[in-house]
């Protein structure tokens, strides 16, 4: 790979800072959604005498317009953005330390350890991830409230999560296994968890961290499309899926404004962690480094 | 070079036996009672036990388990649970020639659109163009592929009114013409997924390809860029490019539920949600169990055959 330019550089950290910039302020929003001076989201008996469809007008009660139910887009999409980053941010979460220590696990003992688990990971990973996804959530039943959504798309999306974030571990800490600081620790007498804690943990973290925003940014679209087939939170509570599917062809015929909002807050959203995350990656990734 | 095969076969078993007991428990545990959905509404209760007996519900899992395991070892998946009744593998096969269809378009047109970009990009690596052709990859990768299927019937099916509104034909019905053209924009909106992956991976190893000895010879003797490019870069840096292309092949057998549900398309795909959302465990089980077993086989054979493609693996094997 031949070393990026110094003007490169500089022009990829303006997408860096923007993207950064938009994952704080889209967080901000969501958490302190309701304390924002927002319109309606999903309380249908209050605007039951209001007719649906407002076009998005900057300089209204609307600035992005209202769906059919006469529900304010800008505040759908903002606690949509709620689901969708408390799922994800959970799931993240959760399988960066079981998956993440699973891994090392396997990568630091080799030998049958890594065989089991290898299989076990192996075999979550060869269903796709949807059709998993799909199978959990059928068996689950759809959830009703947010923090039902969180905990049931949570645990479905963790069992995609958490085998990939075993494997990039495991190959992470392959990387570091052999050096020789290993070698001399072990030496020394170090014990196995003394190694595994503090010789190749500070080493195998950041990477992992860095590849945690495109797992997140994966598991966004996955969280979305789970929702898109009506299997995560029910309607009228909104989530960024729900949104997109809401009235399906006919609406995107008539008023396409109402999936392509919610629909371009997840593309931000989804672009930012890539960015983000390939920037912590080419910065913190072993393998692109010189040793 | 026979070895790594074999032990690679050796590995699928407990991966299979993993996925069918897998799938066998998680739907155990789901809600819902197949029985009381095939009564409907009115029967008795001596009716529901003999609706249980016959269809073997009344058996402790384990045994149902080891049942389902014997036949599909012969190769039968058995019946389903929720009228209509009929073979699972008949079920599936209906389904299955759509996702082929899709697939197999899917690739090919992201091939289409990722080899001469990446051949653009690599030509002047760090350029103006490699930039933007860099960026814009990172965007389409972005872009939920749902989001990708509607914005392409927003602007091709209703704006334009180029291509029809989300339905399918079978070559059968309307002839080979009519196909395609139903078939064209659910598998662009599956290329659009797996062409920026791919045009990332050929550039990267055009790059490193044009640094190489018999590129500085060939343009040594004055030969025009796209010749270098084509005839001589090309081949050697496509080994990757071929490997990823049959595990995404083997990926979008399976992995079209998004594309069929948008464009309401009776794949695969379709079966397993409808399956699913009516407790009919015997068809999902079925359905994941083909998807995965497709999965596994095609990056099997992928492994194999690019040991023959890339003599330097197949030495290192050996």
């Amino acid at each position: 790979m031949p070393e990026p330019s110094r003007t490169r550089r500089r022009r990829i950290d303006l997408a860096f800072w923007l993207s950064l910039g938009w994952l704080v302020v889209l967080t901000g929003c969501a958490l302190l959604a309701d304390l924002l001076p927002l319109g309606n989201a999903d309380d249908t008996t209050q605007t039951i005498g209001i007719a649906g469809y407002a076009r998005p007008d900057l300089f209204s009660a609307n600035p992005l317009g209202t769906n059919g139910f006469g529900l304010d887009l800008l505040a759908r999409s903002i606690y949509g953005a709620r689901v969708s980053l408390l799922t994800v941010g959970c799931t993240v979460l959760v399988s960066l330390l079981i998956g993440g220590a699973v891994g090392m696990v396997a990568g630091y003992f080799r030998g049958w350890v890594d065989v089991v688990i290898g299989v076990f990971a192996d075999a979550a990973l060869v269903i796709p991830a949807l059709v998993l996804l799909i199978a959990f959530a059928a068996v689950l039943g759809p959830p009703r409230t947010v923090p039902e959504a969180v905990l049931k798309s949570g645990l479905a999306l963790a069992v995609v999560g958490i085998p990939t974030m075993i494997r990039l571990a495991r190959a992470n800490t392959l990387l570091f296994a052999q050096r020789e600081f290993v070698t001399a620790s072990r030496a020394m007498g170090a014990r196995h968890t003394r190694i595994l804690i503090r010789e190749l943990l500070p080493n195998v973290a950041l990477p992992l961290v860095s590849y945690a925003f495109i797992v997140a940014a994966v598991l966004i679209v996955a969280e979305g499309s789970l929702a898109f087939l009506g299997l995560g939170l029910q309607q009228p509570a909104p989530s960024w899926g729900n949104m997109i599917a809401e009235g399906g062809l006919r609406e995107l015929r008539r008023h396409p404004h109402v999936p392509l909002i919610p629909g371009v807050f997840m593309f931000l959203t989804v672009f930012s962690l890539n960015i983000v995350g390939e920037r912590a990656r080419a910065r913190w990734d072993p393998r692109d480094l010189q040793v | 070079m026979l070895r790594t095969v074999a032990v690679k076969l050796a590995l699928l078993v407990p991966v299979l036996f993993l996925v069918s007991v897998g799938t066998f428990v998680l739907l155990q545990l789901g809600p819902g009672d197949p029985a009381a959905q095939v009564l409907g509404n009115t029967g008795t209760p001596a009716d529901y036990q003999r609706i249980r007996t016959e269809m073997g519900l009344d058996q402790p899992p384990v045994q149902r388990y080891l049942e389902w395991l014997g036949g599909v070892l012969r190769g039968d998946l058995g019946q389903n649970l929720v009228p209509p009744i009929e073979n699972v593998s008949d079920r599936l096969l209906r389904a299955f020639p759509v996702n082929l269809q899709l697939a197999a378009m899917a690739i090919v047109l992201a091939l289409l659109i990722a080899v001469p970009l990446a051949m653009w990009s690599a030509y002047r690596a760090g350029g103006l163009v490699d930039r933007w052709i860099s960026a814009g990859t990172i965007g389409v990768i972005s872009v939920p592929p749902f989001l990708v299927g509607l914005l392409l019937l927003l602007v091709f099916a209703i704006h334009l009114d180029w291509f029809p509104l989300g339905q399918w034909s079978r070559p059968s019905d309307d002839g080979l013409g009519q196909n395609l053209w139903h078939a064209f924009l659910p598998a662009l909106t599956l290329a659009l997924a797996e062409a920026p992956v791919f045009a990332r991976l050929l550039r990267g190893d055009l790059v490193a390809t044009l640094q190489e000895d018999f590129i500085l010879a060939a343009k040594a003797k004055g030969m025009p860029g796209w010749h270098i490019m084509l005839r001589e870069a090309l081949r050697p840096s496509s080994f990757s490019l071929i490997t990823l292309a049959g595990v995404s092949a083997g990926r979008l057998l399976g992995g079209t539920i998004i594309v069929e549900a948008v464009f309401v398309l009776p794949g695969v795909g379709n079966v397993i949600i409808n399956a699913a959302q009516s407790n009919d465990y015997k068809l999902v089980q079925g359905g994941v169990l083909l998807i995965a077993v497709i999965y596994l086989l095609l990056n099997l054979t992928v492994d194999v055959l690019y040991g023959y493609l890339d003599p330097r693996i197949r030495r290192r094997h050996a």
